[in-house]
């Protein structure tokens, strides 16, 4: 039904990926914390590749939805694929049965994750940081690995703070290291949670340069984000929410400029400039 | 390359004349300066900033007490040391007896016994306390609340007496046939039960203090783990242990010293640990105060090693935690050397 809209965004990276199926695939997924219910039947799809970046007023359910991508949250109602495969749960007939937690947790060293508030692990260097889950959960070689997280801390740019502990570290320098421990997985995909919305002004650039940089070499990604000017820069499709439902989505242009819908428009009067 | 080596070249051509206005602009700048000076040889207008001299204010107050409280350790040591009734002869006789030394390998044997076993069944504790299974975290306060109320003399006298309630104890499939069966009285002798009941009393206060510590961990540190995909028994060991391990160190160092000095407790059960052998040996000659100033020598002794490397030891997990770590005491005691010398050569150039 989204499937026009979507081939006009993401013609690049859907060339060759007609049959493949879409990396990020939520089917009328629900959630709710007690009484409040924070996602009230959300679809959505991403196509390898893809940038998408949820918009919406602060409680309108972006972070939860991108929670319930790798099963952070888990869903009341309805399912989320990855890469064609069940997040959180194993379907037998019309069942579906909650995984165990070592599988979940399996599932999830394929999903990046960046946090707002950073949370690298304190007590560990940087290049720790980087190296202790492939090696704890994909049992990947430690010299290939620490070779490996050396290259991404380049990538970042924060390969002479490999072995400072990370308080040491300006937010900007956290964050990107964040970022290359997730990217030391090799994930099909990366999910950010407002990467920027703990940084000082000044170092918000940084880390959207990073991202951006990120989003140019192919990686998918979806991404939580009040930096209107990144979403209409990087996205291939902008997804506004409110209320726990998608309002609207489209190119960067569609959403962003030429809004159809009321709340959309409202929501961004406020947030541009 | 040899493109940007050429233009380097005449850049570095000009470098020198650019640079000559600004030194001569500095130069005459300086000169001026040095005029003014010159003018006012006194210098008193100068810049009276320079001049000033700034004097730390005096704390009469502080001197007073200071003198009273050293008039009154000096007749606290001299009383220590004048008075005959403390035997200090009698003291150092026994300090290294060897029966004496025998009772605080005993003392530190129940107090590593007592440790390790109450921090292992703590951990356990405070991990079902903090469990999802509602039995559990029942079993798990319910084992607290009785451990801590109930008093440690009495809980070691009731081991001690466990053969007056079960005559043997069996193992083997829960309310079913037994395997193998021991007399209560073999297998559970004066030392067993002094073990068990100091681990079982300590216990109960090791799981809330385990418990503090992971509490006190940001929750975001296992939610990063969990994203990371991270093994749950590794994401316990790497993640959260090691850093619960500050919130935990300091109160588990109190409880390391109360129970170095609570194993003293253990002499009703008369195991030979070092106040029961104080006790042993002076009610055989008499000389009480002496061996209880020995056994008190003996108790600072081991908590003073304990206290040491207990700064160390957390000093060891506040790695990252700190933007700096905190300095040993050598390192300070260094560090104010080299004030104190060169507090002294300016005192010394300045005279």
């Amino acid at each position: 039904m989204t499937a026009p809209a979507e081939r006009g965004v993401t013609a690049p990276a859907g060339v060759g990926a007609v049959a493949a199926p879409p990396m990020v695939e939520l089917r009328g997924v629900h959630k709710a914390f007690g009484p409040l219910e924070v996602l009230r039947g959300v679809d959505l799809t991403v196509r390898a590749g893809e940038v998408t970046v949820l918009l919406g007023p602060s409680g309108s359910g972006k972070s939860t939805l991108l929670r319930t991508i790798n099963h952070l949250e888990k869903v009341d109602r309805g399912f989320v694929r990855v890469d064609g495969e069940l997040i959180g749960y194993r379907r037998a007939g019309d069942r579906l049965h909650e995984l165990s937690e070592r599988h979940i947790l399996r599932q999830r060293t394929h999903i990046g994750f960046v946090f707002q508030s950073f949370n690298l692990f304190g007590h560990l260097t940087v290049l720790d940081n980087v190296v202790e889950a492939p090696v704890s959960a994909q049992r990947r070689d430690r010299a290939e690995t620490v070779a490996h997280a050396l290259e991404l801390l380049a990538r970042v740019g924060v390969a002479d703070k490999a072995d400072e502990y990370p308080r040491r570290l300006s937010g900007g320098q956290q964050q990107r290291v964040a970022i290359a421990r997730a990217l030391a997985l090799r994930p099909k995909l990366l999910l950010f949670d407002e990467p920027t919305s703990a940084l000082d002004p000044e170092l918000v650039g940084e880390v959207l340069d990073v991202m951006r940089d990120l989003a140019g070499s192919g990686t998918t990604m979806v991404v939580v984000t009040h930096e209107v000017g990144f979403a209409r820069e990087v996205a291939d499709t902008v997804v506004f929410l409110d209320q726990g439902r998608i309002i609207e989505r489209g190119t960067p242009a569609q959403v962003l400029d030429h809004p159809r819908e009321e709340r959309t428009r409202a929501f961004l009067s406020k947030v541009l400039p | 390359m040899t493109v940007s080596s050429r233009a380097s070249g005449p850049f570095a051509a000009h470098a020198p004349p650019t640079a000559d206005p600004a030194d001569s602009a500095a130069d005459s700048a300086a000169d001026s300066a040095a005029d003014s000076a010159a003018a006012d040889p006194a210098g008193s207008a100068a810049d009276p900033a320079e001049r000033l001299i700034v004097v730390a204010a005096r704390h009469p107050w502080r001197w007073v007490a200071t003198a009273v409280v050293a008039v009154l350790t000096a007749m606290a040591v001299h009383a220590l040391v004048t008075n005959p009734a403390w035997d200090w002869a009698t003291v150092g006789q026994f300090l290294f007896a060897p029966s004496i030394v025998r009772a605080v390998g005993l003392t530190l044997r129940l107090t590593a016994l007592g440790i390790l076993a109450g921090f292992a069944l703590g951990t356990l504790l405070a991990l079902m306390r903090l469990s999802g299974s509602g039995l559990l975290r029942a079993v798990s306060w319910t084992y607290i609340w009785i451990f801590r109320s109930v008093p440690l003399i009495l809980q070691l006298l009731f081991w001690y007496n466990l053969a007056l309630l079960y005559r043997s104890i069996s193992f083997g499939i829960p309310f079913g046939p037994g395997f193998f069966a021991a007399g209560t009285m073999d297998l559970v002798s004066p030392l067993t039960a002094a073990v068990l009941g100091l681990a079982l009393h300590q216990a109960a206060y090791a799981a809330e203090v385990v418990r503090s510590g992971f509490l006190s961990v940001d929750a975001g540190q296992l939610e990063a783990a969990a994203a990371l995909g991270i093994p749950r028994l590794h994401q316990f060991r790497r993640i959260l242990l090691p850093q619960a391990m500050r919130t935990i160190l300091p109160t588990a160092g109190n409880e390391l010293i109360g129970l170095v000095k609570g194993t003293s407790v253990v002499y009703v059960m008369a195991l030979s640990e070092l106040f029961y052998q104080v006790q042993v040996i002076y009610t055989r000659n008499g000389r009480v105060i002496p061996l209880l100033l020995v056994a008190a020598i003996w108790y600072l002794a081991l908590t003073t090693v304990m206290s040491v490397a207990q700064f160390y030891v957390e000093r060891y997990f506040a790695r990252g935690a700190l933007r700096t770590v905190a300095p040993t005491p050598i390192q300070r005691l260094r560090a104010s050397a080299r004030s104190v010398e060169a507090s002294l050569r300016r005192r010394r150039s300045a005279a």
